[in-house]
C-alpha cells in the first residue's frame, strides 16, 4: 500500500510539470490556433532563468593571493560572493532562496520572450498549415537550445533546494502511520502545491477577470469579438506571453529536481504533446486532467510488481494509454467538437 | 691512360667488387630504414603526420569532448616541441624528442561523434578517407568505442579509445587495431569492493539501479560479482531507461525494500539525476537493517560530479585518474594544462593526452608509422611517469593495466574543481584478470 501511495505522489508531482507545460501549450493552441513545438524550450529557458539568477547572486570578487599558488603555478584565486560581502547573512539567505526568488526574474523575461517569439516569428504562420507551424517551431526550439548550450555548456547545472526544504517529510507519521513508511521529498511537495497553485491562478485569471473573459470569448468566436471593436490579436499575443510565463515558472521550480541542461525542453516536449492530445486539443481542463493522470499512470507502471508481470511497461505505458483513450474518445478526455478536425 | 691501366690488378678488382657488393647489399637497408615494403593507408611519405581526434563536440557529452580536444591540442603542441613539454619530461622510457613523430610535424583533424555510433563511424571514416588521418582516437561512450574500433580494424587504422568503461571494449569486442588506456567495469568492481568492505562491512544488502545498455549491464554485473564475493546480498537490479530524467519512480521502491546500499550504475546526466533525486528522497538519512543506507556510484567523473553539486559529497566510486594526484607525471600535466586553459584537466583529458604521446612513442620505437609494427610496439609495452604509476598495455587484449583510484566526493572542497578526494590507489595486481574471461579475438595484424 505504501508503495502505491508513494508512486501516486510521484505521479502527481511529475504530472504537475506535465500539466503546467501542457496548459501553456493548450492556451497557445486555443487562442492562436498554433501548434507550438518550441513550448518545451520555454520550460528550459525558464529553468535557465534560475541558473542565471543564481549566477548573478553568486558573482564573486576575485582576489589573487600574493603567497599561495594554484597547482599550475598561477596565483591562487580567492573568491568571495558580492552578495555575501555587501549584505552579510542576508546575502546568504538570498543565495539560499535563489530558486524561488528567480521567479521574479523569470516572469518579465518569459513574458518578453513569449511576445517576441509570437510577434517576431509565429504570427507569420497563423494561416499556414499545422505541418509548417510544427516545422518552424521545432526549428526554433533547436535554435534556442543551441543558444543555451553555447552560453551554459552541455553539462547539467545543479540548483540547490533552500535549506528549509531539504530532506524528506514523513507523511505517514503525520497521518498516524508508522514512521518512515511514507516519506516524500519536501521540495517535491512544494512543487506539487506550486503547480496546483499556478493552474488555479490561470483558471481564475481566465474566469474572473475582464481580460480573461474577452480571451475566452475570443477563443470561442474570434471574429465576433473583433467586430465588437476589441483588439483580440493584442490580447492573444499577451496570452502567448502568459503561456510562456507558465512554462517558464514551471521550469524554474523544477530545477532542484532535475538539474537543467539544454535538452530539458525536448525531454518534456513529446510527453507534453501526448498530454495535450489525450486531454483534448484546446481544452484547458483536459490538459490539466491528462497531465496528472498520465503522470500517475506512468509512475504506477514503474512499480516492481507491475514490471515483473510486463517487463518494460514503464517505458510504453503513456503511449499505450494515449492510444486507448484516442480509440475510445477520439477528441481526447475533454476535447470539443470541431477543434482541429478539418 | 696507360698508367691507369697499369694500376688495375686482380686484387684490386676483387676488393672493389666485394666493397661494391657489400654497399649494394647494405645501402637499401640504410636508405629504407623505417620504411616497409608494404604500402599502407595514409602514409604521409615525409609530410605531416595527421592524427584524427573523434570526440563528442555536440550532444550530452560535448563538455567532456571539449576537454578531450584541449588535451589533444596540448599533446600535439608538446610533440612538436612547443610549450613546456608536459609529460614528455616525465615519461619513462621515452623516445620522444619534441620534433614531431619520426621527425615529421604532427597535425590533426577533428570529428564529432555526437555520442552516436553511426555519426562516430561516419566522422572516423571521413577523417581516414578524406583527411588522411593515421590514427583515430577519442570518444566518451562504450557504444561509440566498440563501433569505431570495428571500423578501424576493417580499415587498418589504429584506434585509441577515449573514455570507455565497458568490459566489452577490450573483451568480446576487442580488436587488434584498438587500444584502451581507460580502466573498465571489472577493474572498478575489483578496486571498489575491498574499500566498500572496509567502510560498510561484509553484511550488506545492495539494490542496483542500472542504465539499460551495454555499459550499464557490464558494470552492474562486475559490481555485483565483486560485492557478492564479499558476502553482500543483491536485493534487486532494476534496469532504467537511458535519459529517464525523473528517477523518482525507480527510487521510491528502494525506500522500504530492505536494501541498505544503493548502487547507481549510471553515468553522465543519468548519474547526476539519479544521485540528486536519491539524496532528495532522503535515502542517506534513513536506516535499513540497523545500518545507515549508503549510496555508491561505481564510475565517477569530475565533470559529471560538477553536475551533481553538493550531492556528491561522501559518495564512493572509482576513477581512472584525478588531477590532485601527487606524482611527477600528473603534476607536469596539470601544470601544462592549467597554464594553458586556467583549470585542471579531467580524467578524459588525461586519457587522451597520454594516448597521443604513447602512440607517438610507439612509432619512434618501431621506427615506422606502418600500423602493424606500431601495434607490435604498443603490445606489452610498459612505462611509467604518465600519472598512473607503472603501466602496461597488455598484449593479449590491448587493455591498459595500472593502479585504479577509489575516490570519494569531497566533503570540504577547496575549489570548484576539488570535488573528488582519492581514498585509495588500488594496486594493479588487485584489479588484474585473465584476458580470456571476457572472450573475443583480436584479429589479424595485416588487413
Amino acid at each position: 500500500m505504501d508503495a502505491v501511495i508513494l508512486q501516486v505522489l510521484n505521479g502527481l508531482d511529475k504530472g504537475g510539470a506535465y500539466a503546467l507545460i501542457a496548459l501553456g501549450l493548450t492556451l497557445v493552441f486555443g487562442t492562436l490556433g498554433v501548434v507550438n513545438f518550441a513550448h518545451g524550450a520555454l520550460f528550459m529557458i525558464g529553468a535557465f532563468c534560475a541558473v542565471t539568477f543564481r549566477k548573478i547572486l553568486t558573482l564573486e570578487q576575485v582576489v589573487l593571493s600574493e603567497t599561495e599558488l594554484s597547482p599550475w603555478g598561477t596565483p591562487l584565486e580567492i573568491r568571495t560572493p558580492f552578495a555575501q560581502q555587501w549584505f552579510g547573512d542576508f546575502g546568504n539567505v538570498l543565495i539560499d532562496y535563489s530558486v524561488p526568488l528567480s521567479i521574479l526574474l523569470a516572469i518579465p523575461v518569459m513574458l518578453l520572450i513569449g511576445i517576441v517569439m509570437e510577434r517576431g516569428l509565429i504570427k507569420h504562420f497563423y494561416k499556414r498549415p499545422h505541418a509548417e507551424q510544427i516545422l518552424v517551431t521545432f526549428g526554433l526550439a533547436i535554435v534556442l537550445q543551441e543558444i543555451v548550450k553555447a552560453f551554459f555548456g552541455a553539462n547539467p547545472n545543479p540548483q540547490p533546494i533552500p535549506q528549509v526544504f531539504l530532506g524528506a517529510a514523513d507523511l505517514g507519521a503525520m497521518v498516524g502511520m508508522a514512521e518512515h513508511v511514507i516519506t516524500y521529498p519536501k521540495w517535491r511537495l512544494v512543487y506539487l502545491f506550486f503547480s496546483l497553485g499556478v493552474v488555479a491562478a490561470v483558471f481564475a485569471f481566465l474566469r474572473f477577470t475582464t481580460f480573461g473573459m474577452v480571451v475566452r470569448a475570443g477563443m470561442s468566436d474570434r471574429e465576433t469579438v473583433s467586430m465588437l471593436g476589441i483588439n483580440i490579436d493584442k490580447r492573444f499575443t499577451i496570452m502567448f506571453g502568459i503561456a510562456a510565463i507558465v512554462a517558464g515558472v514551471a521550469g524554474v521550480m523544477y530545477t532542484p529536481i532535475l538539474p537543467p541542461d539544454y535538452t530539458l525542453g525536448m525531454d518534456f516536449l513529446v510527453l507534453t504533446f501526448i498530454v495535450v492530445v489525450v486531454g483534448g486539443m484546446g481544452s484547458l481542463p483536459g490538459a490539466v486532467l491528462a497531465g496528472f493522470t498520465l503522470g500517475v499512470v506512468q509512475s504506477l507502471a514503474s512499480m516492481t510488481q507491475v514490471k515483473d508481470i510486463i517487463p518494460g511497461i514503464d517505458q510504453i505505458i503513456i503511449y499505450l494509454v494515449a492510444v486507448v483513450i484516442l480509440l475510445v474518445r477520439p477528441r481526447g478526455l475533454l476535447g470539443k467538437r470541431g477543434v482541429m478536425e478539418n | 691512360m696507360s698508367d691507369q691501366k697499369k694500376n688495375i690488378s686482380r686484387r684490386k678488382v676483387i676488393k672493389t667488387g666485394a666493397a661494391g657488393l657489400v654497399t649494394a647489399g647494405v645501402a637499401p637497408m640504410v636508405f629504407t630504414k623505417g620504411a616497409w615494403a608494404q604500402e599502407f593507408r595514409n602514409d604521409p611519405k615525409g609530410g605531416d603526420v595527421v592524427l584524427g581526434f573523434n570526440v563528442p563536440q555536440t550532444g550530452p557529452y560535448s563538455d567532456e569532448g571539449a576537454d578531450e580536444l584541449r588535451a589533444y591540442t596540448l599533446a600535439v603542441k608538446h610533440l612538436n616541441g612547443e610549450g613546456d613539454g608536459g609529460m614528455l619530461n616525465t615519461m619513462q622510457p621515452s623516445n620522444l624528442k619534441g620534433n614531431g613523430i619520426l621527425g615529421q610535424k604532427v597535425t590533426y583533424v577533428t570529428g564529432d561523434t555526437q555520442t552516436k555510433s553511426d555519426a562516430a563511424r561516419d566522422s572516423a571514416r571521413r577523417m581516414i578517407e578524406r583527411d588522411g588521418a593515421l590514427i583515430i582516437t577519442g570518444g566518451s561512450s562504450s557504444g561509440v568505442a566498440v563501433a569505431v574500433q570495428a571500423l578501424c580494424q576493417e580499415m587498418g587504422t589504429i584506434f585509441m579509445a577515449g573514455l570507455t568503461h565497458s568490459n566489452d571494449t577490450t573483451g568480446k569486442d576487442k580488436k587488434r587495431y584498438g587500444f584502451r588506456h581507460f580502466f573498465n567495469a571489472y577493474m572498478s568492481g575489483a578496486a571498489l569492493a575491498p574499500v566498500l568492505s572496509a567502510e560498510y562491512g561484509n553484511e550488506r544488502v545492495a539494490y542496483h539501479l542500472t542504465a539499460d545498455y551495454n555499459w550499464g549491464w557490464t558494470q552492474q554485473e562486475s559490481i555485483q560479482n565483486a560485492t557478492e564475493a564479499l558476502g553482500w546480498k543483491t536485493e534487486k537490479n532494476v534496469l532504467t531507461p537511458v535519459g529517464a530524467g525523473d528517477f523518482s519512480q525507480y527510487i521510491t521502491p528502494i525506500l522500504n525494500s530492505g536494501a541498505d546500499v544503493v548502487v547507481l550504475n549510471h553515468y553522465g546526466k543519468d548519474m547526476v539525476n539519479s544521485l540528486t533525486q536519491a539524496i532528495q528522497f532522503g535515502l542517506r538519512d534513513r536506516q535499513a537493517n540497523g545500518k545507515n543506507i549508503e549510496i555508491v556510484v561505481p564510475l565517477f567523473s569530475r565533470l559529471m560530479a560538477q553536475g551533481a553539486g553538493e550531492n556528491i559529497k561522501g559518495i564512493l566510486g572509482t576513477s581512472n585518474w584525478n588531477w590532485s594526484l601527487e606524482n611527477a607525471g600528473s603534476a607536469a600535466f596539470v601544470k601544462s594544462f592549467g597554464a594553458e586553459y586556467g583549470f585542471p584537466p579531467s580524467q578524459a583529458a588525461h586519457t587522451c593526452y597520454v594516448q597521443t604521446l604513447l602512440y607517438a612513442d610507439a612509432c619512434e620505437r618501431a621506427g615506422t608509422l606502418y600500423p602493424p609494427e606500431v601495434i607490435k610496439a604498443l603490445e606489452g609495452h610498459t612505462f611509467d611517469g604518465m600519472g598512473n604509476g607503472p603501466t602496461e598495455y597488455r598484449a593479449e587484449d590491448h587493455q591498459c593495466f595500472k593502479d585504479v583510484l577509489v575516490v570519494r566526493g569531497n566533503q570540504n572542497p577547496t575549489s570548484q574543481f576539488d570535488l573528488l578526494e582519492v581514498v585509495q590507489e588500488v594496486p594493479r595486481s588487485q584489479v588484474e584478470y585473465d584476458a580470456s574471461i571476457f572472450g573475443g579475438e583480436l584479429g589479424p595484424y595485416e588487413v
